[in-house]
């Protein structure tokens, strides 16, 4: 009896164990489709030339670059207010207050608007409202009133506030409590004990915060696809205020505009295969400085 | 330190403090910004004369046909409101079981090494963009599934939402694994001292003990389906047909706005329409997480007694 | 301290950036709209900054819509459109510029009608094709093909091909619920390839793995090429617009009497539509 039962209960592990290896599975599939569809087309030309012939052969360096111009400005965006939330959230803030729980709350509930939804808040508010109201006040038109990388990143900076933020604060509450009594009790402001030794102490969460980031911004189209985000471009982006290209949007338009699907296939894997390895090695990084930061908060403890 | 350098201090500091503040106010502003500006962009089909010729409100819920392009627009909502509901539906049929379940091993039977593998693996799922689950769907999946099953119809919503599925796994399973770990191991070992296997006490009594917070984790992928729209407007096939035939294609709302936003004369009732379909998915959105999160920190205070 | 300096200067960057792209924007010719006219729009931009050293020229796509809204609000000299304006629209730019603008066909693009190269139909009436995209023919069979239903694809609804597919082949009638509207004419290539009972519809120039159905009209049956387009024997012959505000002048007028010589129709050619002239 006693022993049919654990057969049965170890069946059953099995079978959630098997969940495991379904997950497994789909991450290899996917990968394995990428990498086989889309390692021939990688080459040191494929990454440092544009694409030509309507997207049917080149490659995808203006995507490249595009991409890294606007994480570059949304991440000088999103770390400051980011950090500082996460900050006052953590340092400042009494729990009980009604301004704490109504920012927490709208930081847990900005995590969950959809992306397409920030697209429209983008075309409505930066590029007609603030961008239009710009050249309107300035006289001119057509210069902020467009979609461009900045507005495109400064989307994508508030979608990406509230990882930043959960990982500052995760960051922070690794901070053993008795380094903050200490330098205070030396005398030392509260401002000069964050910003001398809570702060350094911190860095490597928040580093993780910002390499997600990264990481989840070059894959986002949605939120860029009517704020900034062009179908091709023959040159390179130069200023804010110019449109871009970049990679996630870039695969969604070989695979859907191409004059020549067979021939662009190939190329759409390369470019995938570019973004994925570029998100892993990200999360990866991530992951890893997290659970560094992690086994410090145990210790802590 | 002479007086007047104490008093300089303490006014820089609360300068700081008054900063940091108000830069961490601004998560509040954004969301209230996001919800006047799609607001301000789908009022005009309540209170603009010249709008209402062509929409108004009731247009959103009268028939069953989403029509904007025709001699007589139909702007109903049922069939994109379905089309969500449908793919977030079979998405969540797929995910919940799969991410609740190695949640469910992870935490209770797998060993310290393989646990250390499972949620880094879990969490690589997660960083695959949706762009690219989309085109994987697209481009292969789809194929595949329609000649193994031999399909009628290839872009449906079933191949839509296990491609959902792909993408709401990782944020399921995390959830729930926090919801379980964050049950105390005196359960376990009450358990099993009482003689109780470990499955028995995985699944009597560590599982009930975190279901709210398994709810949570699942309202909390609910609300990630709903809005995701890369996947679905890449996998779905976008036919706005009102049907509950899952191997049929589909158009969701996420969707119908990405793809029509780009080409419709603004300012005309169908871009109103489409900030207003934003608004229903902001509002959908937001009351499914404030649930997801008010049932997981009911969790916390029932495990732990009330926090903070 | 540090962090100090480095806000600083990123704030100072910041706001050199910002008014370097405002003195430098308004010099550039810009050209704004319709994703099926990108590659033309941008081969002329190429080819013509290669003549006139000192001309800068900006192509960005987004849509016929995002286009002529830009045209109306003013942040786009020139805008590409695969539709013509509607009356809406029309009204917009006259309230705001008191004319009604100016139309220039570009170039002309025939829609074709894909099937799958499996499927052994040759022809079609417009009836016919009319009949399967309104969602009354239902079957291959009643075409005189295999006994399989069709598999309707089309573009998106507000893409300016659905629009004049809809005028000049279902005479405005409503396109059948059931038609799957993807999101590019490059998809629907793609799934009329995959889909053995498929159809689809788009420009000439993406008919690449897939058959180009013949349109049998009362002069006899045709295919979409320079010839059938440009004698308008193929009926779903369409023109591609420039749309301007007011009549052009200067340097955007010699870009668009160059792009209508015959060395800019030569591209036109190339990139796979046809010449207007």
């Amino acid at each position: 009896m006693n022993n049919k039962r654990r057969i049965g209960d170890n069946i059953r592990i099995g079978l959630t164990g098997s969940a495991v290896l379904l997950i497994a599975a789909i991450l290899a599939v996917i990968l394995g489709t990428i990498i086989i569809g889309g390692y021939k087309s990688l080459s040191c030309e494929f990454l440092t030339k544009p694409s030509t012939d309507g997207m049917t052969a080149g490659g995808i360096f203006p995507a490249i670059f595009g991409m890294v111009f606007s994480l570059l400005i949304m991440l000088i965006a999103v770390v400051p207010v980011g950090v500082a939330t996460a900050i006052y959230l953590h340092e400042y803030a009494r729990p009980g207050l009604l301004l704490t729980k109504l920012i927490r709350g709208a930081v847990n509930n900005l995590a969950g608007v959809p992306s397409i939804v920030f697209g429209l808040f983008g075309l409505g508010f930066f590029i007609q409202f603030i961008g239009g109201g710009l050249d309107h006040s300035l006289g001119q038109s057509g210069l902020f009133g467009q979609p461009c990388i900045l507005w495109a990143s400064l989307t994508l900076a508030l979608m990406n506030l509230p990882m930043i933020i959960v990982a500052t604060e995760e960051a922070l509450r690794a901070v053993p409590q008795a380094e903050r009594a200490g330098a205070l009790a030396l005398g030392a402001t509260k401002w000069q004990t964050i910003r001398h030794v809570v702060l350094p102490q911190a860095v490597s969460g928040i580093m993780t915060g910002v390499v997600l980031t990264i990481s989840r911004g070059a894959g986002e189209v949605a939120p860029i696809m009517f704020t900034g985000a062009a179908y091709y471009l023959p040159y390179l982006p130069k200023l804010p205020t110019d449109q871009f290209m970049t990679l996630g949007y870039h695969i969604f338009v070989m695979t859907t505009q191409s004059p020549d699907i067979d021939a662009t296939v190939p190329i759409a894997m390369g470019a995938t295969l570019v973004l994925l390895a570029l998100t892993f090695s990200l999360n990866l990084v991530g992951i890893v400085i997290r659970s560094h930061t992690r086994s410090q908060l145990r210790k802590g403890r | 330190m002479s007086l007047q350098r104490k008093k300089f201090r303490y006014l820089g500091e609360s300068l700081i403090e008054g900063n940091i503040k108000a830069t961490a106010s601004l998560a509040i502003v954004v969301i209230f910004l996001i919800l006047f500006f799609i607001l301000r962009e789908s009022l005009p089909i309540f209170f603009n004369p010249e709008v209402q010729q062509e929409i108004t409100f009731r247009h959103f819920f009268s028939g069953i046909q989403w029509q904007p392009v025709s001699d007589n627009p139909r702007f109903s909502l049922w069939p994109i409101i379905l089309g969500s509901l449908k793919v977030t539906l079979i998405a969540l049929l797929f995910a919940v079981p799969v991410a609740v379940a190695a949640a469910l091993y992870s935490s209770e039977f797998a060993g310290g090494r393989l646990k250390e593998l499972i949620k880094p693996g879990v969490e690589l799922l997660a960083g695959i963009p949706s762009v690219v689950l989309g085109f994987f769907a697209l481009v292969v999946m789809a194929s595949f599934l329609k000649d193994l099953f031999g399909w009628q119809i290839r872009l449906n919503a079933i191949n839509a939402g296990l491609a959902l599925g792909f993408a709401v796994i990782p944020a399921i399973y995390s959830l729930a694994e926090d919801a379980i770990n964050a049950v105390p191991k005196s359960f376990r070992e009450a358990a099993l001292g009482l003689g109780a296997t470990p499955w028995q006490s995985a699944t009597k009594v560590v599982l009930p003990a975190a279901l709210p917070g398994v709810s949570a984790a699942v309202l909390f992928g609910m609300g990630r389906a709903v809005g995701e729209t890369m996947v679905v407007l890449m996998a779905a096939g976008n036919a706005p047909l009102f049907s509950f035939n899952p191997l049929e294609s589909t158009r969701t709302m996420t969707a119908t706005i990405a793809a029509e936003l780009g080409e419709v004369v603004f300012g005309s009732g169908h871009y109103h329409a489409l900030f207003f379909i934003g608004l229903v998915l902001f509002a959908v959105t937001f009351a499914i997480n404030l649930a997801s999160h008010a049932l997981f920190e009911g969790l916390m205070t029932r495990l732990y007694g009330a926090r903070k | 301290m540090k962090l100090k300096t480095i806000i600083f200067w990123t704030s100072l960057a910041l706001v050199a950036i910002l008014t370097c792209s405002f003195v430098m924007a308004g010099k550039a010719i810009t050209l704004k709209g319709s994703d099926t006219l990108l590659l033309l729009g941008q081969r002329w931009a190429e080819l013509y900054m290669q003549k006139n050293p000192g001309v800068v020229i900006q192509v960005t796509g987004g849509g016929s819509g995002v286009g002529i809204a830009a045209l109306i609000n003013g942040s786009t000299d020139i805008c590409q459109a695969s539709r013509s304006m509607k009356d809406s629209e029309k009204k917009k730019l006259r309230e705001r510029y008191f004319n009604l603008g100016t139309e220039i066909p570009v170039a002309k693009d025939g829609v074709t009608i894909y099937i799958n190269e499996k499927n052994p139909i040759e022809e079609m009436t417009l009836d016919q094709i009319r009949d399967i995209y309104t969602g009354k023919t239902t079957n291959w069979f009643q075409l005189g093909g295999p006994d399989a239903k069709i598999i309707v694809y089309g573009r998106e609804n507000s893409s300016g091909t659905y629009v004049f597919f809809r005028e000049a082949a279902l005479k405005n009638a409503d396109y059948t619920s059931s038609m799957q509207s993807l999101p590019g004419t490059a998809a629907v290539v793609n799934a009329v390839a995959k889909d053995r009972f498929g159809i689809g519809y788009g420009g000439a120039a993406y008919a690449k793995g897939v058959k180009e159905v013949a349109i049998k009209t009362a002069q006899g049956s045709f295919r979409p090429n320079a010839e059938t387009v440009k004698s308008g024997q193929y009926p779903l012959a369409r023109d591609l617009y420039w749309y301007v505000r007011g009549k052009p002048s200067g340097e955007i007028k010699k870009l668009i009497d160059w792009a209508l010589s015959p060395e800019g129709q030569q591209v036109v050619a190339k990139v796979g539509y046809f010449t207007v002239k």
